[in-house]
């Protein structure tokens, strides 16, 4: 209950900020709630189930080329183009997951990073089809859903906002669930796990469908949103950036993404004002993180027994 | 003559040059306690870890209810009906003792999710403990917890590996109480160093030493063989 109404307090925070905010960081949270999305999807993965990917890019892009691929070469409104995008991120993930899955650990961190680059190669390769490294604007044809033109401000962030509700009263749902008790159970321990009858391979490959779904979600509604789509988003550092929001919230808290993006955003917006060199900064952050508070924010504040009934 | 539930044939474990398990042939009546006996090191925890799939054996073959499960996996096996206690404590320390129980619960697609959890707590007497984190439970309500997740999965076949290690001698009545009352319908395999509870609660006893059968009887049968005797029953009784 008192979980309830603190997701639904956060979300009728971000709804009213929409009223308040200036212009520019209006925009911004518009961006944060999305890439928050995307950090939901890897906690699920990474937070809940122990499932370390170094590859989240590949899940990224393909939402993301799915969509505008499929609105640039096809014409396709934003509707249907978003809905594929989507399910190309869950796909690409079910096909990562069948082969990297065989692997734990620090091995499946490499063959993840290795898939994610094998992407973004596939992308430049076929740069005639993809714009290769420059990538390419979002027809404004394309950019309008339901009625809403997606290019305009206020729609944009209102959108966004649906978006990332319906995520993370989905992932709320998600980890109070049987199943998302199994996949924390896979994270503890996984031998046990297998002799209560718990398929482990079928379980994680299950939570990297979900979590390539919500990537895919990501990758597509923030092209389309925001009208570019380019291999940029295929390159490691879209691996790790959903790793240190979670890092820095809380993995396996549902908010913990959420605060994570908000943080590291401005972090590094406030960095590269001052200085150039922004890439520093986020590895000093992830640095005190590591040392002085391995479960982020809100992992912290819930070992502390401050909150313990946060899920 | 009872039904054989659990039939295993020339099982095999090797590791390099030990032979931990080296040609085992088991029994297992339906409905039966049947205790598993040996010095440590005898190849009692291999063998186990052969019949629940947790190891593939080298050689051999086992059927359970009728059908060849020599090649499934653990988890398979776990649904066919084999419930598995491990000799080492292995919850979820870092949950509290209802995810831990629920975990083997919702195996069974209870609706009623939290009754069920509470009933099977009350099966090993942890019923008030249900919010607490598992690792922080005494030794001995951590052992009891570990055979409460073997009992909600509701097995066919329970495999209990030396349960009472660490129990208080009053723990061991009531634990007693329980494995009784568990028969016939679950077949229990229970290793147990404790020969007082082996006497007490055994139907039919293995003994086995050095990864082979010494000798697979009635309880009067096993305190006469003279060959159990030398190498367990007797003075050298190794290791604990
Ligand atoms: N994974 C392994 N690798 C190498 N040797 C092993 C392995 N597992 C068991 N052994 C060895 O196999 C032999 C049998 O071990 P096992 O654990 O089955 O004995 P046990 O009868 O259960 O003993 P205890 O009563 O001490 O529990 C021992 O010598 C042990 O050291
Ligand atoms: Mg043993």
């Amino acid at each position: 209950m008192r979980a309830l109404s603190l997701h639904l307090a956060v979300l009728a925070l971000l709804l009213a900020l929409h009223f308040v905010l200036p212009a520019y960081h209006h925009a911004n949270l518009a961006r944060i709630m999305v890439l928050a999305v995307f950090a939901m999807g890897y906690n699920i993965a990474f937070g809940y189930t122990g499932l370390l990917s170094l590859g989240h890019a590949l899940f990224l892009s393909a939402g993301m080329f799915g969509a505008g691929l499929l609105i640039q070469h096809f014409g396709l409104t934003a509707a249907p183009a978003l809905l594929i995008g989507t399910l190309a991120g869950a796909a690409m993930a079910a096909l990562t997951g069948l082969l990297a899955l065989r692997t734990a650990g620090v091995s499946l961190m490499i063959v993840t990073l290795m898939f994610a680059q094998a992407g973004y190669l596939t992308l430049l390769y076929f740069g005639a089809v993809t714009g290769g490294d420059e990538g390419f604007p979002v027809p404004a044809a394309g950019r309008v859903a339901f009625g809403l033109n997606l290019a305009a401000e206020g729609p944009r962030y209102l959108v966004a906002l649906g978006l990332f509700a319906l995520a993370l009263m989905g992932n709320l749902a998600l980890v109070r669930s049987r199943f998302g008790r199994v996949m924390v159970a896979m994270r503890e321990n996984e031998e046990r796990s297998r002799m209560l009858g718990y398929n482990p391979f079928a379980v994680k490959l299950g939570v990297m469908v979900l979590s390539g779904l919500y990537a895919g979600a990501a990758g597509a509604f923030y092209g389309v949103m925001f009208g570019y789509v380019g291999a940029t988003f295929a390159t490691i550092p879209y691996s790790i950036l959903p790793l240190l929001y979670v890092l820095l919230g809380g993995a396996g808290v549902t908010l913990g993404p959420l605060l994570g993006a908000v943080l590291m955003f401005y972090l590094i917006d406030l960095a590269s004002s001052h200085t150039t060199a922004q890439l520093a900064v986020t590895g000093g952050a992830l640095l005190v993180l590591v040392l002085f508070a391995p479960k982020g924010i809100l992992g912290s504040l819930r070992e502390r027994g401050l909150a313990s009934w946060l899920p | 003559m009872a039904s054989v539930i659990l039939q295993a044939e020339g099982l095999k474990r090797h590791f390099g040059g030990l032979k931990a398990v080296d040609g085992v042939d088991l029994a297992l009546n339906a409905g039966e306690i049947h205790a598993l006996i040996g010095p440590n090191g005898a190849g009692k925890t291999t063998l186990v870890s052969l019949l629940s799939g947790r190891q593939v054996p080298d050689a051999g073959a086992i059927r359970f209810d009728g059908t060849d499960i020599t090649r499934l996996p653990a988890h398979e096996r776990v649904r066919r009906g084999i419930g598995y206690t491990f000799q080492i404590t292995a919850i979820y320390a870092g949950l509290s003792v209802f995810d831990n129980l629920a975990l083997a619960v919702q195996r069974g697609h209870t609706r009623d999710l939290s009754r069920a959890v509470t009933e099977a707590a009350a099966r090993v007497g942890l019923e008030d403990l249900l919010p607490q984190i598992a690792g922080t439970l005494s030794y001995g309500h951590q052992r009891l917890l570990e055979i409460g997740m073997g009992l909600a999965l509701h097995p066919r076949l329970l495999i209990l590996d030396e349960p009472t290690q660490g129990f208080a001698a009053g723990e061991i009545e009531g634990f007693m109480a329980l494995v009784r009352g568990l028969v016939p319908a679950t077949t229990v395999l229970l290793i147990e160093h404790n020969m007082d509870v082996v006497m007490a609660l055994a139907e039919r006893i293995t003994v086995l030493d050095q990864g082979r059968v010494l000798a697979s009887g009635l309880p009067a049968e096993i305190r006469a063989n003279r060959a159990v005797q030398d190498a367990y029953l007797g003075g050298s009784h190794a290791g604990d």
